[in-house]
């Protein structure tokens, strides 16, 4: 395996310009995802999903301010974020795969092999961000690529070459976790005491995200899960509750059978 | 911009922004309209420079900015007049820098008064004419009777791109202590005595500490070791007082020396991927290549005589012969002679006002039968979209080159007038041919784009089916005419049938080669045909040829410069010149003679551009000098100097007749020397500083079709009491034909939508994702409702005013369709370059859709009845 | 990031979540009624053949027949709801391509492929009497596999990011199990004479206890969590499957062979019961994660107690 890439998404640089979107969509031929107007500030794609591979987020945010008008950009502070799937090192969708249409690649991250995808939709509830998703009509599911077809021939993800500020950055993702580590400790300094790291960190529910971001808020504000964890972290122990249980009912059965009369 | 400094251009380029210590984004919703050059201001960010956004909403740019700033769309003059004021009363300019490089020591004029005198209008004002006679604008001692008594050259607005061509003399009168109570030092003093930090709070809805918290910024970050920037674009071209607008923000930015200089300037963000190229070309109905000026069919002069008047004695224009020689020689090739005044008389000449909207009313009337619509979509793009759609459909044909059928080339049978029953399709004589045009991708050319730099796009693949180039059809379409005219002797054939009109061609489809275009507009020399390295090759005498003087240099050697594209971190400074090509002769930071002090070296290590080299004897630097090269600095001109020879090695505004950029404009504008806070044409305030409400010389056309908003003091305002601006938004492109019919852009945003604060919507019962009706006397139209404190009531004057936000993108076809914006605003136009007033209307705003078919009419009726307005 | 952490744990606990617009940080999972009603043939057949090899081992002939019968019917009737309910119905065989552990609808997949074929033969000949010995053998398997069948289900459902179900992992295999067999013993007792029926009416009883014993414990350790279950589009279904338990219960025990009709009733109230509570776990899940408070509440307040206890003195 060659070395781990992903995403450093730093929110601080976003414009909310949506190229990612857009770029995402022309080189992957996802189909557009309905025309509807959601009336949640800039953003009406809603969330990430089978036509959605990347989503970005618009929170307006506002202290109270009196009619008589008058405010600086003190009180009113537009976040803007763009979401995309994490390419888990614990990845629940791959491990639920009962086809292993869900893969890691060469470049850690996880990709569907839509020739062998059934359909099942097990990966759909499986995913603790609800990324992945089954497509209308078509019945695969769909997700990031991480532009495997790109990346492979070493061409930047589309997404990341759109981005005009840079707040997409790719590269292994080592370096971008030293990088974003290093970008957080900058913006403390200045003053900007909220930025805070999300997914970068190995130890956490899903065994740190390949693609990890720096918020302004708490990542619920964005969308995201405050404390993600792989569902099969206890898929041991629910293998042997089952057993238990599957004793028990024998248990039930031999004593309805031998316990009585007739 | 143009009668500023001298040339109608951004003077410096996106890049350069990350030098700057402060940038001030007023006017221009950058993030959005410019995503890919913001990258330089989030770099100055990131460099720990101030960004500051003044704008009515807090835009995506606002989010990521330092400060933003909520202003009352329409009141910017008073904003940027009080920081004036600011630099002024605390003696905050550069002196160095004013002395040497403004004209703030010329001496006006003793029969000039200001709007101080005249409560709001300048000296020379015409009742009957609604104009002014700027003779007594002038300098002291200048040859005004030739600027009275010449036509030719009033009225010289910001679409000639460049300054006044009345000075035939240098001023002879200047004080350099700036004492001198008529040197335009205290005449600006005077000017803006009165646009204090009270009255910008009370006119822009700004409170004091805002105010000064942006003036401060400035102030501290200009001078000797820092510089600050100032981007604009619409938000303020799009005003009755456009032009002066740019112009205040010109006067703040020389009164801090910050013209010329790195991370300095001002930037025009222009639209179009090549508007300013059609402004230097160009395709203006009244200049010719290189902003120089047309002739007007009165007038009998002959060539040497047109060419003193227009041109200047001193400076760049002093060359005007080589440069219109050049010219004529492009076009009439061997048939220009010195006999013949080089075909001086072929030239075509204005018989009058034929700007786009005074040509669509005379469609209206009749007087109009065809018209070419090339990339362009009016029927949603201009203000006051009915009366285009009315006019469009009073031709008798109409040429429609586009990529797609848009709103335009359909109103026959699906514009909201058909709807209304206003317009019935069996009705409508107009003969519309539908030409498909080839995109940027199916044709070799060039863009110039927002900072005067020209790029080359190749061909990427062939225009599909009948799609065809503009070059070709423009090409073609010449020919042909051509064919048809052959052995006509009537001498007004003569013109065409003795044009040069011999491209080569290439391809399947006989395309013109860009290349051999573009070597024509960098000009050759007639002899041996080698393109001329730039335009101080040009020559008087007809030994060259040359298409647009101010783009000479861009095919030296001939070689397609604007084809390089080396990467700026493959080359040695932030210029980056061997990225393409930039007009005039690859300078990036144009007067960047100005980033040195009079001597010629730098006014400080940090701010670094160009400097003089004394072992070189020649001006040197980081970007190409936009100077005389061997000019010294102590260069002092003798009496009989002409042209770049005729200033000092210190005036750096080197196609300005007297060298020096300008505080006050004595001549170029039709509105005044001075910018003056104006209330817009349609307003629901008095303006507090004069009797005179709006400019006074706007274009404004009283007929049905255009009805206007009673304004401030007139019966009937208050039934439109809120402001309304428009603007873009990332996601879309302008008129939408490039946008709306695309699946992954009209998702992004698939509806017309306004933005509306909470505080108006409970005023009007307004849901967010619901729907609301925008009213003017013009129309009523629909859009979703977007509640947002993002757009934030403001205090003017004594009560709070609420400001509608409508993005103007969405029409009847695509993919995702709405109302025009458009269709609300009225025609109301600056009267320096004719823009719309589109960025400050009145309107009133109610829940709910808007009426089905010819019941619109009904509901705006009723409103111009309440209004007293029909 | 010491300034951050004491700005969240000022904001921890909160009375309402924050999220985005309130839009679901889940996706609802895409499956649709098949699936609940695969869980009921297939946990029925499981429990089934358990009943069937007892029964015959206790030399009730007929009730071991019935229930071998019966639990060829589920299991036959499951590959049509699972493959029904596939977006690629044509690439059921790409589940076969592997054997995942971490996937229980791989393994499971797996289960059904032996315990499937094992039933059919052994109702096979035990309806035709050839050979009897593979017969008895077969039916062993079966029997063994049974329970297996009837409780990775639970697994298969608890293994995803559902709120209501993930939770909910250490009572759901109690609660199928228990529901299995009491439908597996509803099931006979509708088609086995009376007189040989005692063993499934007991078996009704017991499967029944353990079905809703199982069911208070979970919902009383899910908390907030068990909103979607007491409140809510599952609600009725929950509080109707209880009362059909019960009745179902209480009928079959009375009816003993001198009031058959009774016990059939009651059977008929215990299929229904069993299938509801399915039907009622399935529409929690969907619920629990539609609303983005039952994703987002519970991890908030893990973070705030592991913050509280890493911030402990030690
Ligand atoms: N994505 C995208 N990019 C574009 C375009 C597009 O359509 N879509 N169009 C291109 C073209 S043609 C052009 S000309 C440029 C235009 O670029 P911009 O001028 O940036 O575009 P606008 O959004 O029309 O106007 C800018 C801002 O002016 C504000 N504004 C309105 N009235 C006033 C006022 O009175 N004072 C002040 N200070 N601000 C005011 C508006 O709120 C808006 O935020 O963009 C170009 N780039
Ligand atoms: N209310 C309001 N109105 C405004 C503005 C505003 O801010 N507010 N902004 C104004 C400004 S700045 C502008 S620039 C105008 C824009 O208004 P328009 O220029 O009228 O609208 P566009 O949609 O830009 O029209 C350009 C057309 O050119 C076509 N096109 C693209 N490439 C080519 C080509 O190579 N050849 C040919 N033949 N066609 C091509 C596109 O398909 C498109 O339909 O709108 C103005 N109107
Ligand atoms: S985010 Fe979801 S879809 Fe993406 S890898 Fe992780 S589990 Fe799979
Ligand atoms: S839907 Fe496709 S990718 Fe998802 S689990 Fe099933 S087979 Fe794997
Ligand atoms: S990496 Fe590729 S597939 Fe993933 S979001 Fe970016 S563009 Fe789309
Ligand atoms: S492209 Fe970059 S800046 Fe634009 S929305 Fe996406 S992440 Fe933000
Ligand atoms: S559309 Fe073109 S011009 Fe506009 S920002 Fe993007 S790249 Fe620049
Ligand atoms: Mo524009």
């Amino acid at each position: 395996m060659t070395e781990r890439v992903g995403f450093f998404t730093d929110t601080t640089l976003c414009i909310g310009c949506k190229a990612c979107e857009v770029a995402c969509k022309e080189w992957n031929h996802v189909p557009d995802d309905g025309l509807n107007f959601l009336g949640q500030s800039y953003d009406n794609t809603g969330e990430l999903g089978a036509s959605t591979w990347r989503h970005v987020a618009f929170i307006e945010q506002t202290k109270p301010i009196d009619i008589e008008g008058n405010g600086s950009a003190g009180d009113v502070r537009w976040l803007m974020s763009s979401d995309v799937c994490k390419h888990c090192t614990h990845a629940a969708c791959l491990e639920v795969c009962p086809t292993g249409a869900l893969f890691r690649t060469e470049f850690g991250t996880v990709v569907v092999q839509q020739d062998v995808c059934n359909g099942c939709g097990y990966c759909v509830p499986a995913c603790p961000f609800g990324v992945i998703d089954q497509r209308e009509g078509d019945g695969r599911v769909w997700k990031c690529t991480l532009c495997y077809d790109r990346i492979g021939v070493a061409l930047e993800p589309a997404c990341a070459k759109a981005c005009p500020t840079k707040s997409i950055q790719f590269g292994p993702l080592d370096e971008l976790r030293t990088q974003a580590r290093e970008r957080v400790g900058e913006l403390h300094e200045r003053g900007v005491t909220e930025a805070r790291l999300y997914g970068d960190d190995p130890s956490d529910g899903v065994g740190g995200m390949g693609a990890f971001f720096l918020l302004l808020d708490d990542p619920e504000v964005y969308g995201l899960p405050p404390d993600p964890v792989v569902t099969t972290r206890d898929l041991a122990a629910m293998w042997k509750a089952a057993g238990a249980a599957a004793l028990a009912m024998g248990a039930a059965v031999v004593v309805s059978v031998f316990g009585g009369r007739g | 911009m143009g009668t500023s400094f001298g040339r109608g251009g951004a003077t410096t380029f996106q890049q350069d922004l990350q030098n700057a210590d402060c940038i001030l984004i007023e006017g221009s919703n950058m993030a959005e309209c410019h995503p890919v050059g913001f990258q330089w201001v989030m770099e100055a960010k990131e460099r720990g420079a101030k960004i500051i956004h003044v704008d009515p909403r807090f835009s995506r740019t606002s989010a990521v900015a330092d400060l933003h700033v909520p202003i009352r769309a329409g009141s910017d003059i008073a904003f940027l007049g009080g920081i004036v004021n600011y630099i002024l009363e605390n003696g905050r300019e550069f002196r160095d820098y004013v002395v040497r490089y403004t004209n703030a020591a010329t001496i006006v004029n003793e029969d000039f008064r200001d709007t101080e005198d005249l409560d709001g209008l300048f000296s020379g004002f015409d009742e009957e004419k609604v104009a002014y006679d700027i003779s007594t604008w002038s300098y002291e001692g200048a040859d005004v009777n030739a600027a009275a008594g010449n036509r030719d050259k009033a009225a010289q607005g910001e679409a000639h791109g460049r300054g006044s061509t009345v000075e035939s003399d240098r001023p002879k009168s200047r004080d350099e202590t700036l004492e001198h109570p008529r040197c335009v030092f205290q005449l600006l003093k005077k000017h803006y005595r009165r646009y204090t930090p009270e009255l910008v709070e009370q006119v822009c809805g700004i409170p004091r500490h805002l105010f000064l918290e942006v003036a401060e910024s400035l102030c501290a970050n200009s001078g000797r070791d820092r510089t600050s920037a100032f981007c604009y674009a619409v938000g303020w071209t799009q005003h009755t007082v456009g032009v002066q607008y740019i112009r205040t923000a010109a006067i703040i930015q020389l009164l801090l020396g910050n013209i010329g200089r790195p991370g300095g300037g001002i930037l025009a963000l222009r639209g179009h991927a090549s508007i300013q190229g059609s402004t230097d070309v160009p395709t203006l109905y009244n200049i010719l290549p290189g902003y120089i000026a047309m002739r007007h069919a009165h007038s009998q002069v002959g060539l040497q005589k047109f060419i003193e008047n227009i041109g200047n004695k001193y400076g760049y224009w002093g060359h005007l012969d080589a440069y219109l020689i050049s010219l004529l020689k492009a076009w009439w090739g061997d048939n220009a002679t010195s006999a013949n005044e080089y075909c001086f008389d072929y030239l075509p000449r204005l018989t009058g006002d034929h700007s786009a909207y005074v040509s669509t009313l005379r469609a209206l009337d009749g007087e109009l039968d065809g018209y070419f619509l090339i990339g362009e979509n009016p029927a949603v793009g201009n203000a006051n979209g009915k009366a285009h759609r009315l006019a469009l459909a009073n031709l008798k044909w109409l040429v429609v080159r586009d990529l797609q059928e848009i709103e335009s080339a359909s109103f026959w049978h699906d514009s909201p007038e058909i709807e209304t029953g206003e317009l019935r399709t069996a009705d409508i004589g107009t003969e519309v041919f539908f030409l498909p045009a080839a995109a940027h991708t199916e044709k070799d050319g060039t863009f110039t784009n927002t900072q005067r730099m020209l790029q080359w796009h190749h061909k990427a693949v062939e225009p599909p089916g009948d799609v065809r180039s503009d070059l070709w059809f423009a090409y073609h379409l010449g020919r042909r005419i051509r064919e048809k005219l052959s052995g006509s002797l009537d001498p007004k054939d003569k013109p065409i049938l003795e044009l040069t009109w011999d491209y080569p061609t290439e391809g399947r489809h006989l395309d013109p080669s860009a290349d051999a275009v573009l070597k024509e507009i960098n000009g050759f020399t007639v002899g041996d045909g080698k393109a001329v390295s730039g335009y101080e090759d040009l020559r008087a005498d007809g030994s060259t040829a040359c298409g647009v003087w101010i783009y000479s240099g861009c095919f030296a050697g001939d070689e397609n410069l604007p084809a390089r594209r080396k990467p700026h971190w493959e080359q040695d400074t932030w210029v980056a010149p061997e990225w393409a090509w930039t007009w005039p002769m690859n300078r990036h930071i144009i007067y960047n003679r100005a980033s040195a002090d009079p001597d010629g070296k730098p006014w400080s290590e940090r701010k670094k551009c160009v400097w003089w080299d004394e072992k070189k004897q020649e001006w040197t630097g980081y970007d190409v000098p936009d100077f005389k090269k061997t000019m010294r600095p102590d260069y002092e001109p003798d009496d009989d100097a002409r042209a770049e020879w005729g200033l000092r090695g210190d005036e750096p505004f080197i196609m300005q007749s007297d060298g020096k950029g300008w505080l006050y404009v004595p001549s170029g504008l039709t509105d005044g020397p001075m910018p003056t806070h104006y209330e817009p044409h349609e307003s629901p305030f008095a303006n507090p500083l004069y009797k005179q409400q709006a400019n006074p010389v706007r274009q404004t056309f009283h007929r049905k079709e255009n009805p206007y908003n009673p304004t401030h003091g007139e019966p009937g305002a208050d039934v439109f009491p809120y402001v309304m601006t428009t603007y873009r938004l990332t996601e879309h492109h302008t008129a939408g034909g490039m946008s709306r019919t695309l699946p992954f852009l009209s998702e992004l945003q698939p509806e017309m939508f306004c933005e509306v604060s909470p505080a108006l919507a409970a005023e009007r019962g307004l849901e967010n994702g619901g729907w609301a009706t925008i009213v003017s006397t013009r129309t009523a139209i629909e859009a979703r409702v977007l509640v947002t404190d993002r757009v934030k009531p403001l205090r003017v004057a004594d009560r709070v005013v609420h400001q509608v936000g409508l993005p103007y993108h969405w029409g009847t076809r695509g993919l995702s369709v709405g109302d025009s914006a458009n269709d609300l605003f009225p025609l109301a136009l600056d009267p320096n370059v004719h823009i719309q007033e589109v960025k400050a209307a009145t309107c009133d705003i109610r829940p709910g859709r808007r009426p089905r078919g010819a019941a619109v009419l009904g509901l705006v009726d009723d409103y111009r009845r309440r209004a007293g307005a029909s | 990031m010491k300034q951050t952490r004491a700005r969240e744990q000022a904001m921890v606990p909160r009375a309402e979540p924050r999220t985005y617009y309130d839009r679901p940080v889940l996706k609802k999972p895409v499956w649709k009624w098949y699936i609940p009603a695969y869980f009921f043939t297939g946990g029925m057949a499981g429990a089934s053949a358990t009943l069937s090899f007892a029964a015959r081992l206790r030399g009730n002939d007929r009730l071991a027949r019935r229930a071998s019968l019966i639990s060829l019917a589920g299991i036959a009737a499951s590959p049509v709801f699972l493959i029904a309910d596939l977006g690629r119905p044509d690439r059921f065989y790409n589940m076969l391509r592997v054997a995942k552990p971490t996937s229980p609808m791989s393994m499971g997949t797996w289960l059904i492929s032996l315990f499937g074929p094992a039933t059919g033969a052994a109702a096979l000949s035990d309806v035709t009497g050839v050979l009897p010995g593979a017969g008895r053998l077969a039916e062993a398997v079966a029997a063994v596999l049974g329970p297996g069948v009837s409780t990775y289900t639970a697994v298969l459902t608890a293994d995803t990011a559902i709120p209501a179900w993930h939770e909910a992992w250490r009572e759901l295999p109690i609660v199928f199990a228990g529901g299995s067999a009491a439908s597996a013993g509803a099931a006979a007792v509708l088609v086995t004479p009376a007189a040989d029926a005692a063993p499934a009416r007991r078996l009704v009883a017991l499967g029944t206890s353990m079905e809703l014993a199982a069911e208070r414990a979970m919902v009383q350790r899910l908390g907030d969590l068990a909103e979607p279950y007491r409140s809510g589009q599952a609600s009725s279904p929950v509080k109707a499957a209880k009362g059909l338990l019960r009745a179902g219960a209480l009928l079959v025990s009375l009816g003993s062979h001198r009031r058959p009709w009774l016990a059939r009733t009651g059977a008929v109230a215990t299929l229904a019961g069993v299938a509801l509570t399915r039907w009622s776990i399935f529409k929690a899940g969907f619920e629990s994660a539609e609303d983005p408070r039952f994703t987002v509440q519970p991890q908030r307040e893990r973070l705030s107690r592991e913050r509280a206890s890493a911030s402990e003195p030690m």
